[in-house]
């Protein structure tokens, strides 16, 4: 019986987030007190809705219910318990109820968080959230119901979960991911929200701030994982690979950048207001497409399990119906209001345009193609595969082009800077990189200029970074009087701007010296590599709790010494699926990585052994910037401005500091 | 020309000159990095260029696998049930390559023909085909039939 009531309580939630996206948004239009005031009640009764047809379908999978069609095809009963809770959104159906469950879950934060807001703007805010969560539903509902039952004769048993998902790594990944791409969705109804009510101050830059900072967060941390899963878990050593799906996720953060940089202008100028609304439009629009790229099954793709057309119409219909929608309310209510304040070129606002225009051009080119195979096909010019040399010889330049903007924008001041603030800063910080573009790549051995020019953009990003921390903190005259004085905002921002030097200069460096070799290799041979030495020991037959595996053993020297005993596996699964398990050693300044091959007859096998410095640095990189992200929204003014603004009234927060 | 007009044009100019030649630099870089998918009768037939990088899927014919001794070599033939293509390839084979199933190579024509592939990439569950390859395979079963049928009614 438990699965009918998860279906019946989606059902229910599907009714409730018609009414939440209806009634609030009639509220704002009529000016209702009751009929918005019914937002919150509504957005939290949808959560507990979606979350108790969650723990439903978690509780089918936890019980080996396989009865239900979609329990059978990805769980088993040999499969340990976190990863049959994880199968849960191991697929198609249950990862699009996590969406709306993530949904749902924002949409109440939102209407529990926005007591202190303008309660017109919290009603159509809620409301548009509302409305994306019922098209969720509709389709969750009507295409791909999770709780459809294999009736009368269920099998004995599941099909079992796909062994790449039979990991810590994609536990983890699908939520975080969905926090960020559906978090998008909260800019998105403010954008809409602020469009609706046709506002002309800025007030709602401030408020939209914190929201779009914690989802960008999210979103960095769900890619930086997904790239980690795929290093470590597809045994090509490889971080980052183009893929359609990873496009799919890195489209929106790219956007979601931009809006997190536009809206400081916004907030604290009044500027770029309807640039600000548009991107929150886009970078929202990017993730529903993200959502249609890879649940439509359209992509020839390791990702993409579902390949059911009608799903792919659907969500295609809906991604038009928001995307036409929103830029049609868009033309219709743009603010209009001509630009007052001017800005030179050396204010911050001029930079921080730039860095929109050079991120929304990056965009561009990766939408370009990412969907260009898709057009071909469509079009029938044949079937294509755009190679990553497309993807690198835009990205590439383009990064390096934003790393020397950012060094620069971070140092200047609003409206204008005076020049002999800059002249000392940009001397020393250009020394640096010219520095240690010379002569980092030296301590990887050969010269470079690849990892020069990595490592050059990474420096100038930290010494800029670094330099104007300095001079903050000793603004009081003595070293660190300023730093008590710095604000949360302040600190994110270092933070996440020393994080893109880290991911820079790891790529960099990873890219350029990074050694694998493909061998043949027999027990008892060794083979040096980067500087080490390893040594097949040979391979041995082991079993886990539902596969059976070949594992190797190979040690591993420098210069006599041992350095570590890796053990990569070729798994059989009982569902019959075979895979590889690299043994990584795992290290700050590099990475040892050994994939065991098949068996070549004669007691051989291959084997991949790589070297890999810095590739860390490129997640740990990711980190810092979700945690500047996280740090920047601690910010005094988001809370102590929003209370004042609640006990004054709606529109006094143009004031500007 | 009022100064405001005029450096709106200015603007607006730049604006479309730099975006043109933006997009065609991306266009023309795209048509640098496509691979496009052949079948091995495309190949067989000639259709395929052969100083660009291409894919080539179909099943692995049973018993053609060939490896060399003392490297990681190998040689096999992909067919889609009507022709046969060699493909040749130096490195590890992925998880699920098997004879009689599914899998792509990538990489460019010699003579022969023959690839030689940089990459061989296979089906990555035991009930997954890739799209192209399922295509490929039907096609060439049905242009075989449409042979077969041609020669039986022809004797």
């Amino acid at each position: 019986m438990i699965p009918e009531y998860g279906h019946f309580a989606l059902i229910l939630a599907g009714c409730l987030s018609l009414v939440l996206g209806v009634v609030p948004l009639l509220g704002a239009t009529f000016n209702r007190p009751l009929w918005m005031a019914a937002a919150r009640p509504l957005a939290l009764g949808h959560l507990v809705l979606v979350a108790v047809s969650f723990a439903c379908l978690a509780a089918a999978f936890a019980g080996d219910d396989f009865s239900v069609a979609y329990v059978a095809a990805n769980s088993n009963r040999l499969l340990p318990w976190y990863y049959k809770l994880s199968a849960v959104w191991g697929a198609h159906e249950g990862s699009l109820l996590l969406w709306v469950l993530v949904l749902s879950g924002w949409t109440a934060a939102v209407a529990v968080a926005g007591r202190k807001l303008p309660v017109q703007l919290i009603a159509r805010v809620v409301a548009v959230m509302g409305l994306i969560a019922l098209g969720f539903h509709l389709f969750l509902l009507l295409t791909s119901n999770p709780f459809a039952r294999l009736l009368p004769i269920p099998p004995a048993d599941g099909a079992d979960l796909n062994p790449l998902l039979q990991d810590f790594g994609l536990i983890v990944h699908p939520p975080l991911l969905y926090m960020g791409y559906v978090g998008l969705s909260v800019p998105f109804a403010f954008a809409i929200a602020v469009l609706l009510a046709g506002r002309m101050d800025a007030a709602w830059a401030r408020w939209m701030r914190p929201w779009t900072n914690v989802a960008w967060a999210f979103l960095t941390l769900g890619i930086a994982l997904g790239s980690w899963w795929a290093y470590y878990e597809l045994g090509w050593g490889g971080w980052w690979f183009w893929d359609p799906v990873e496009n799919a996720s890195f489209l929106p953060w790219l956007l979601g950048t931009a809006l997190v940089h536009s809206l400081a202008v916004t907030e604290k100028r009044g500027l770029l207001r309807g640039w600000t609304l548009l991107l929150a439009i886009f970078a929202f629009s990017l993730s529903l497409l993200g959502t249609f790229l890879v649940r439509s099954g359209v992509l020839t793709s390791v990702h993409a399990f579902a390949t059911d057309p009608t799903r792919g119409v659907f969500v295609l219909g809906f991604l038009g119906v928001v995307v036409g929608g929103s830029l049609l309310l868009y033309a219709l209510r743009a603010p209009t209001l001509p630009a007052t304040a001017g800005f030179g070129w050396r204010s911050r606002e001029a930079w921080l345009l730039a860095n929109n225009a050079l991120l929304v051009v990056i965009t561009c080119v990766i939408l370009l193609g990412t969907l260009y195979p898709l057009l071909a096909d469509v079009l029938a010019w044949g079937k294509i595969s755009v190679g990553p040399p497309y993807f690198n010889s835009f990205f590439v330049p383009l990064t390096l082009a934003l790393a020397a903007l950012l060094g620069v924008g971070a140092l200047l001041q609003w409206k204008d800077t005076a020049p002999r603030r800059l002249r000392g800063p940009l001397v020393l910080g250009l020394a640096v990189a010219l520095a240690s573009g010379g002569l980092l790549p030296l301590l990887w051995g050969e010269w470079h200029w690849g990892a020069a020019l990595a490592l050059a953009g990474a420096s100038w990003i930290g010494a800029l970074t670094l330099v104007d921390l300095w001079r903050k903190s000793t603004a009081g005259g003595r070293p660190w009087r300023g730093v008590r004085l710095l604000r949360a905002g302040y600190w994110g921002m270092v933070a996440a701007h020393l994080g893109v030097a880290l991911a820079i200069a790891g790529a960099g460096v990873t890219e350029t010296y990074s050694v694998e070799r493909d061998l043949r290799m027999t027990p008892g041979e060794s083979q040096a590599l980067g500087g080490f030495e390893f040594h097949f020991a040979g391979v041995d037959e082991v079993f886990g709790p539902n596969y059976r595996s070949q594992r190797g053993e190979i040690h591993v020297t420098r210069e006599g010494r041992a350095v570590v005993t890796l053990a990569p596996e070729r798994r059989r699964y009982l569902g019959g699926q075979a895979m590889t398990e690299a043994g990584i050693d795992a290290g700050l300044t590099r990475d040892l990585y050994v994939v065991l091959g098949e068996s070549l007859g004669a007691g051989a096998w291959a084997v991949r052994l790589h070297v890999k410095p810095g590739v860390r640095w490129i997640w740990l990189g990711g980190v810092l910037i979700a945690l500047g992200g996280v740090v920047a929204i601690c910010d005094r003014r988001y809370r102590v401005r929003i209370r004042t603004q609640a006990q004054v009234a709606p529109s006094a927060a143009v004031a500007e500091a | 020309m009022h100064p405001v007009r005029r450096r709106r044009l200015v603007l607006v100019l730049f604006v479309l000159v730099v975006s043109s030649a933006g997009v065609g630099l991306a266009v023309y870089a795209l048509r640098q990095n496509l691979n496009l998918f052949y079948t091995p009768s495309q190949v067989v037939r000639g259709e395929a260029p052969a100083d660009t990088r291409i894919r080539v899927g179909g099943m692995v014919v049973r018993g053609s696998l060939e490896r060399a001794a003392d490297s990681l070599a190998v040689r096999f033939r992909l067919t889609d049930g009507d022709q046969e293509l060699w493909v040749r390839h130096e490195g590890m084979l992925p998880d699920l390559f098997a004879e009689g199933e599914a899998a792509v190579a990538a990489g460019r024509l010699r003579a022969g023909p023959l690839l030689e592939a940089d990459q061989v990439l296979a089906k990555h569950d035991e009930n997954y085909t890739p799209p192209e390859v399922a295509e490929a395979m039907q096609a060439g079963h049905e242009a075989r039939a449409a042979r077969e049928a041609g020669e039986a009614g022809t004797p």
